[in-house]
């Protein structure tokens, strides 16, 4: 099982080439967001009452992969499960750099902000001797960003965390902070695609259109059931009734008409499938009553909340 | 000479919240104390909804180690509904979680762990960094960079291998009570077996040759961040309908003897805990844990797991360890060792498992929500040992309970004052420089701690009889 120098040098170059080549679809979107990110933006991550696993997913990013989004694309100052550095050496540096880049530095947040009992659910570093909750961080980092991007249903809605009975008073980030350009990224996580289209967006063309819910409308402004490959199942009323069954999962507790995402179109884990790509009902996981308006998860939404068939719309 | 206190917050490069303190006497750590320092009250959240949504609700527990939550939830509401899931749900079941080990254990070692010992790029979020004791030469060091990039591809396939039958990776979408949604496929099984084998020669090829290679230059390693040297596995991956027979036993390592285990004999003690008092010695169904931020002593939102009143380290060594797979030592480089070799054998275990797949047939047993039941599901989750309790009543949860590897690992002194397994790994440490701490750091990462996993709370209303769980 011993390797090498020179074979490890050997898969060194291999793999080196490998990350060298863009995989951008576009080339011409390549070059021009590489010249965006000549001066490569700010970007200071924070994460609250969360779970990491919006992190998670934007690391499974196709086009570009993880790797030219650190190296390329964006200067990642803050994010906690990536950087080297820990302790005082992490603390003190978000000072810096927050300072250094003043009105500059987007702020990606997620996770909610526990603000009951003035934060103390969620301590997130310590400063001269003196935990920092991050309700006053967020409060204190978020009027000197250029803007915010909540990442994930927990810091754009609630989420999980607010979900009944809110054991800890979260709420979202748009809640805590005012002044300042928010954009909401939803989803329980959110595709890597929502996110890293919506930050190349504003590298190349500024804010994306966002609609009432300070949603990029380009990703969520159609529902998971109107672009469902089940939707003709729909129409003609062919419903399954039990799991493994062909036909509308709606009966089974699909919560696609409640859920305004592109999954259907865009698909997750670099376009290999999706959720009722396995049978499996929608949870409802793009939205901003993720949870508690989608749950239970398996009972069909009451019939007044069915979406109308094609032959009753006039 | 005073002693000095080191303080560590936040430890980044692992999942959530957690900061070190370590009281350092001439150079060395003479006591440690580990605190999780966010609470969200998930398994409270989880009371009086629908069972079923417990296995969504409880991936969110953690983004990084859903798969183990997702199992672990199954397995407890397949007891609680009294349904046996057909062999294709159960293999199917064994392949995502599979998958996600190893998709954890290389995201571990490389993205987590390794900037410890490899010099990043000059750039953030390599910069900045601990100065001093990294020790590779800069030929090595390049390829070991060269291997972070390219790992960050692997790991994403391994997701992606996740998602041909899960649907889509964080978190998983197909398992349910009574087995899984989705009915295998040759087209699926030939997409996951061709993403399987190109991550056994990654693993083969680079990441235990790699781990190896930092075994070798940090050698010293194997003989720091010992700990109590206790070992803990609930056992996993059934290969049976029954759950009988498992891929990993149940067992534990105490005294030089690999011994038993009856999930019964845990209970977790919480005088250091940020809970009101009264809740100590019960075993985590009966627990009482009430917040209190403001408690005297208290310093941590983690419990402390205790087996006969003993603490336990878990994880890949441990199994590994229980099983016979792994016993060169405990240590920082044999839980990165034993990590790596662990992806192989899964690796491995999956290829014969996915051949055993069978197209066609079903891999989802009929069940409804019983009125009234209890359940319990044991698994091993990338992070180790890790147990879910469900107490169902009117249709709904009465109560669910978590009792995760982190809490295991990471979780504060028990009553008696005895420490947690980190806590104890780095007692007796030589510290070179207080500023540029890093034989701290290495300690703690080499248990690959998940604090969002690790708290957790429960209201429990009437306690609830842990004696009429049976054990699976």
């Amino acid at each position: 099982m011993e390797l090498t120098r020179r074979e490890f040098l050997k898969l060194c170059s291999a793999s080196a080439v490998g990350m060298g080549i863009s995989q951008l679809v576009v080339p011409e979107l390549v070059q021009a967001m590489e010249q965006a990110a000549s001066t490569k933006p700010p970007v200071i991550w924070l994460q609250g009452a969360n779970c990491t696993g919006c992190v998670v997913s934007l690391l499974n990013t196709a086009h570009p992969t993880i790797a030219e989004v650190l190296l390329k694309i964006i200067d990642l100052h803050y994010q906690s499960n990536v950087m080297a550095a820990s302790g005082e050496t992490a603390v003190n540096y978000l000072d810096i750099i927050t300072e250094r880049t003043k009105g500059e530095y987007f702020l990606l947040v997620e996770g909610a902000v526990p603000t009951k009992d003035d934060g103390i659910y969620c301590t997130i570093g310590q400063k001269d001797g003196k935990e920092m909750t991050f309700l006053e961080t967020i409060k204190t980092l978020g009027p000197k960003a250029k803007a915010i991007i909540s990442v994930g249903d927990c810091a754009s809605f609630g989420g999980i965390p607010a979900a009944k009975p809110n054991p800890t008073g979260c709420k979202p980030v748009s809640q805590v902070v005012s002044g300042v350009p928010i954009i909401n990224i939803q989803g329980c996580p959110p595709h890597p695609d929502w996110l890293l289209g919506t930050i190349v967006h504003v590298l190349l063309f500024g804010l994306p259109e966002l609609d009432d819910k300070s949603r990029p409308k380009m990703f969520y402004s159609e529902t998971v059931h109107q672009n469902c490959p089940n939707y003709s199942y729909f129409t003609e009323g062919k419903m399954a009734t039990k799991i493994g069954e062909k036909g509308c999962l709606i009966q089974l507790g699909c919560k696609g008409p409640m859920a305004s995402s592109d999954c259907p179109l865009r698909k997750w884990n670099s376009g290999v499938n999706w959720c009722i790509g396995v049978g499996a009902p929608c949870i409802g996981c793009s939205s901003p009553d993720f949870p508690d308006g989608m749950s239970p998860f398996y009972s069909a939404l009451p019939k007044d909340k069915w979406p109308k068939k094609d032959s009753e719309i006039a | 000479m005073a002693t000095q206190k080191i303080v560590i917050d936040p430890v980044t490069r692992i999942e959530g919240h957690l900061k070190i303190t370590c009281e350092v006497d001439d150079g060395k750590i003479t006591d440690a104390y580990s605190t999780g320092t966010m609470w969200r009250g998930i398994e409270t959240i989880l009371r009086g909804r629908d069972p079923r949504d417990a296995q969504h609700i409880t991936q969110r527990i953690c983004g990084v180690c859903p798969m183990a939550h997702g199992t672990a939830s199954t397995l407890c509401l397949d007891d609680a509904f009294k349904v046996t899931v057909p062999d294709n749900g159960r293999i199917i079941r064994n392949l995502l979680l599979g998958s996600n080990h190893i998709q954890s254990h290389i995201l571990h070692f490389y993205h987590l762990a390794a900037l410890d010992y490899v010099v990043g790029p000059d750039i953030p979020p390599f910069v900045p960094r601990y100065k001093g004791d990294f020790r590779l030469p800069k030929n090595l060091n390049d390829a070991y960079v060269a291997h972070y990039l390219q790992a960050l591809e692997m790991r994403k396939k391994a997701h992606e291998m996740l998602a041909v039958f899960g649907g889509k990776m964080p978190p998983q979408m197909t398992m349910l009570p009574g087995g899984v949604t989705v009915t295998p496929t040759v087209d699926k099984i030939a997409s996951f077996l061709w993403r399987l084998r190109e991550l056994e020669a990654f693993i083969n090829d680079v990441y235990i040759p790699d781990v190896l290679g930092v075994a070798e230059v940090y050698s010293d390693y194997k003989k720091i961040g010992i700990g109590h040297g206790n070992l803990l596995a609930y056992g996993g991956f059934p290969l049976d309908s029954q759950n009988k027979e498992k891929f990993y036993k149940a067992g534990r390592y105490t005294k030089g003897r690999i011994v038993g285990f009856d999930p019964l004999k845990i209970t977790e003690d919480i005088k250091y805990s940020w809970y009101k008092d009264g809740g100590s010695g019960k075993h985590p169904y009966d627990g009482v844990t009430d917040p209190d931020a403001e408690k005297k002593d208290a310093y941590t939102w983690l419990k402390a797991p205790r087996y006969e009143n003993q603490p336990y380290e878990v994880g890949p060594l441990a199994r590994m360890w229980v099983n016979g797979d792994y016993r060169q030592g405990i240590s920082v480089i044999d839980r990165h060792a034993a990590r790596a070799l662990e992806a192989k054998k899964i690796a491995e275990a999956m290829e014969g498992w996915l051949l055993q797949l069978k197209p066609g047939a079903p891999s989802y047993a009929e069940c409804k929500v019983p009125e009234s039941g209890e359940g319990m599901g044991l698994t091993e989750g990338a992070r180790g040992a890790l147990g879910h309790w469900i107490k169902i009543s009117k249709g709904k949860i009465e109560n669910y309970q978590a009792v995760v590897p982190t809490t295991w690992n990471c979780g504060p002194r028990d009553d008696k004052g005895v420490r947690g397994p980190v806590e104890e790994a780095l007692v007796g440490t030589a510290i070179v420089d207080a500023e540029n701490p890093l034989e701290i750091v290495r300690i703690i990462r080499s248990f690959d701690p998940c604090i969002a996993c690790a708290v957790h709370l429960i209201r429990p209303n009437n306690g609830g009889e842990i004696k009429k769980f049976r054990v699976i």
